[in-house]
């Protein structure tokens, strides 16, 4: 009697009772269940709706292991333990064990509590709404830790995360019903309940918070602190990373979201897949180059000079608006999120060159919320249903006209 | 109830449920939004509005007769005004600081739907004694859920209940503080209100499936 036959004894044990699409979720996400067809049904593709959320995790997966060391190495560096990285990549000062293992104790926890928490909410409407649990939440559950600044309270998280389950899906009807993202709803939650953990320059390194506390209480230890490269631009102070560093993601940022390398393999990987839209990611790209060039005319004209408090992230290259912040985390990730997206492939193309325009220009003008591409994005889910009626409306005219000209 | 017959009770009753004006007919939205991050200001609007829809609409319905059908908008905007002007003076003279935190929404009562509704649906056709229940009822159950409201902003938002600090210090860190809990800051912005009202609006629908409107 394996784990397989026990847990589908309890299915058939619990069948038609309040508890059963609880114990269906548990049988069907580990295992598959033993009513499948064999034959005969007409199925074009096996990518059904669980296999295309493992493979968007899948790309996500190297985010997260580099954001587990990129934790350690943050931390390490402040304290002065280690060196800072100098032979790109694959430096031997990054890749340690050590830095792995700071990362690793503070990130599961956040997984745990991001699985845990809204799985649970998930089974509870399952069995409210007597349907079975969809697996809506398997990509949520892994975007959610990675977004969230390492030091974040994990009840913070929790709470964040019932309330964007609730009101970001469950009320609209769950799984593939939602106007809003999530994963970003939860975010923003963070983001304006609690903004003494969401920004400034103490959360993003590991320990900095607990630090600065210990010193007050008069421990004799030296301050770590790490401000994001957009937290210090909105202020105007020098930048002290590379290029190259925010490429590669050796950078203070959010959990997963710091290395533009690998979020530029994971989007190949979803382009490659077909899970996510090419067309979604690369007017986005096109639409905060084009936002970051007319920013960097205005300097160049000289109508914003230096003091002016937008100068600093107005005369920061167009280009580089792209490897810094969320930005590329968002665009692969989020934006591109079916659901919330627009539909129709010229709507796509609207929705993604908006988010892009919308994200740098709400990082210039509003430097209390550097994190524009949060918001855009969320701006855009909302907009996403309109864009697509527009386009279907023009399309019909189109015909019609087509249409006229014939019959006359 | 020797006072109240069991029609007038239903007078006073209905609007408090089943009849709500703001979960229900979802009526005087902007002012619930607007003051309810503190539950003092929820309750003195509370009174405010309830005073100013049960006299309006007692003084409506007693003219209801000779007010001309064409120009009684303006009437009503007349006698609402007068009534809400009295009500500002009063709060300023008595409770100047709460005026200061009300500000603009005082004077905006004149354009709370609730009242010129109240006005035209009920105190124009009913005599003055049912109008002026009418009025206390409505005013209630705006009341009732601008309380509630403001109960879960202050308490989440701010950690105090009427200025009393019931989830203790925050600077200090005593009480809840002291293991790590912290102000919700989303409580004291617009937006949540409108979600918490939401909330109420749909525990209330799926507990009356009565209520749920059809499409």
């Amino acid at each position: 009697m394996g784990l397989k036959s026990n847990l589908n004894n309890l299915k058939e044990k619990y069948k038609g009772t309040k508890m059963a699409p609880a114990f269906n979720a548990l049988h069907t996400f580990l295992y598959t269940p033993n009513d499948t067809t064999h034959n005969g049904t007409h199925i074009k593709a096996a990518d059904d709706l669980k296999r295309t959320m493992n493979t968007v995790i899948m790309a996500m997966i190297p985010c997260l292991i580099f954001g587990m060391f990129n934790a350690g190495y943050q931390h390490n560096l402040q304290v002065g333990d280690v060196q800072a990285v100098t032979s790109g990549f694959f430096s031997s000062e990054f890749w340690t064990l050590d830095n792995f293992m700071i990362g690793f104790w503070k990130i599961i926890p956040l997984i745990i509590v991001s699985y845990g928490v809204g799985l649970g909410i998930e089974f509870i409407f399952a069995i409210i709404k007597k349907h079975e649990v969809e697996e809506g939440y398997l990509v949520t559950g892994m975007l959610v830790p990675l977004i969230v600044p390492i030091d974040i309270p994990l009840w913070m998280l929790a709470v964040a995360v019932v309330f964007g389950v609730i009101i970001g899906k469950e009320v609209f009807g769950g799984t593939g019903m939602n106007i809003l993202n999530p994963a970003l709803t939860i975010r923003a939650f963070l983001f304006f309940a609690y903004p003494t953990w969401m920004s400034g320059d103490k959360v993003w390194v590991e320990g900095a918070v607990q630090r600065t506390k210990d010193i007050a209480a008069g421990a004799n230890l030296d301050a770590i602190s790490g401000e994001t490269i957009l937290g210090s631009l909105a202020q105007g102070k020098e930048m002290t990373h590379s290029v190259a560093d925010m490429f590669l993601g050796f950078i203070p940022g959010s959990v997963g979201e710091t290395s533009t390398l690998l979020i530029i393999l994971g989007g190949l990987f979803l382009i490659f897949t077909k899970i996510g839209s090419w067309r979604i990611m690369l007017s986005s790209v096109l639409g905060a180059i084009a936002m970051g060039l007319i920013f960097n005319q205005i300097v160049d004209a000289g109508i914003i000079v230096e003091g002016s408090k937008f100068y600093g992230l107005m005369s920061t290259p167009f280009w580089e608006h792209l490897i810094i912040g969320g930005f590329a985390f968002g665009t692969v990730f989020m934006a591109t999120d079916p659901v919330t997206a627009s539909q129709t492939n010229k709507g796509k193309w609207i929705y993604g060159f908006l988010i892009g325009f919308v994200s740098i220009l709400i990082r210039v003008f509003n430097p209390a919320y550097p994190e524009g591409v949060m918001l855009a994005i969320l701006l855009m889910n909302v907009f996403a249903p309109t864009i697509d009626h527009y386009v279907i409306q023009g399309n019909v005219k189109k015909r019609m006209k087509r249409l006229k000209a014939k019959v006359a | 109830m020797g006072l109240l017959s069991k029609k007038d009770g239903k007078l006073i009753l209905d609007p408090l449920t089943d009849n709500n004006p703001i979960t229900i007919q979802v009526l005087g939205i902007c002012s619930a939004l607007a003051i309810t991050a503190q539950l003092k200001a929820s309750i003195v609007m509370a009174i405010s509005v309830t005073a100013v829809v049960a006299i309006g609409n007692l003084i409506i319905s007693l003219m209801r007769n000779i007010i001309p059908s064409k120009i009684r908008i303006i009437v009503q905007l007349v006698v609402v005004a007068a009534l809400v002007i009295v009500v500002d003076l009063v709060l300023k003279a008595f409770s100047y600081e709460l005026s200061k935190t009300l500000s603009v929404f005082v004077g905006l009562i004149i354009t709370n739907c609730i009242i010129m509704g109240r006005f035209e649906a009920f105190a124009l056709a009913n005599g003055p004694w049912r109008s002026f229940l009418d009025g206390i009822g409505n005013g209630a159950g705006y009341g009732l859920i601008l309380i509630i409201v403001g109960f879960f902003r202050e308490l989440l938002g701010s950690g105090t209940l009427l200025g009393f600090k019931v989830l203790g210090d925050p600077i200090e860190k005593t009480g809840l503080y002291a293991i790590g809990y912290e102000n919700n800051g989303f409580m004291l912005l617009s937006p949540m209100a409108l979600i918490v009202l939401g909330i109420i609006i749909w525990i209330q629908r799926s507990r009356n499936k009565a209520l749920i409107e059809d499409h």
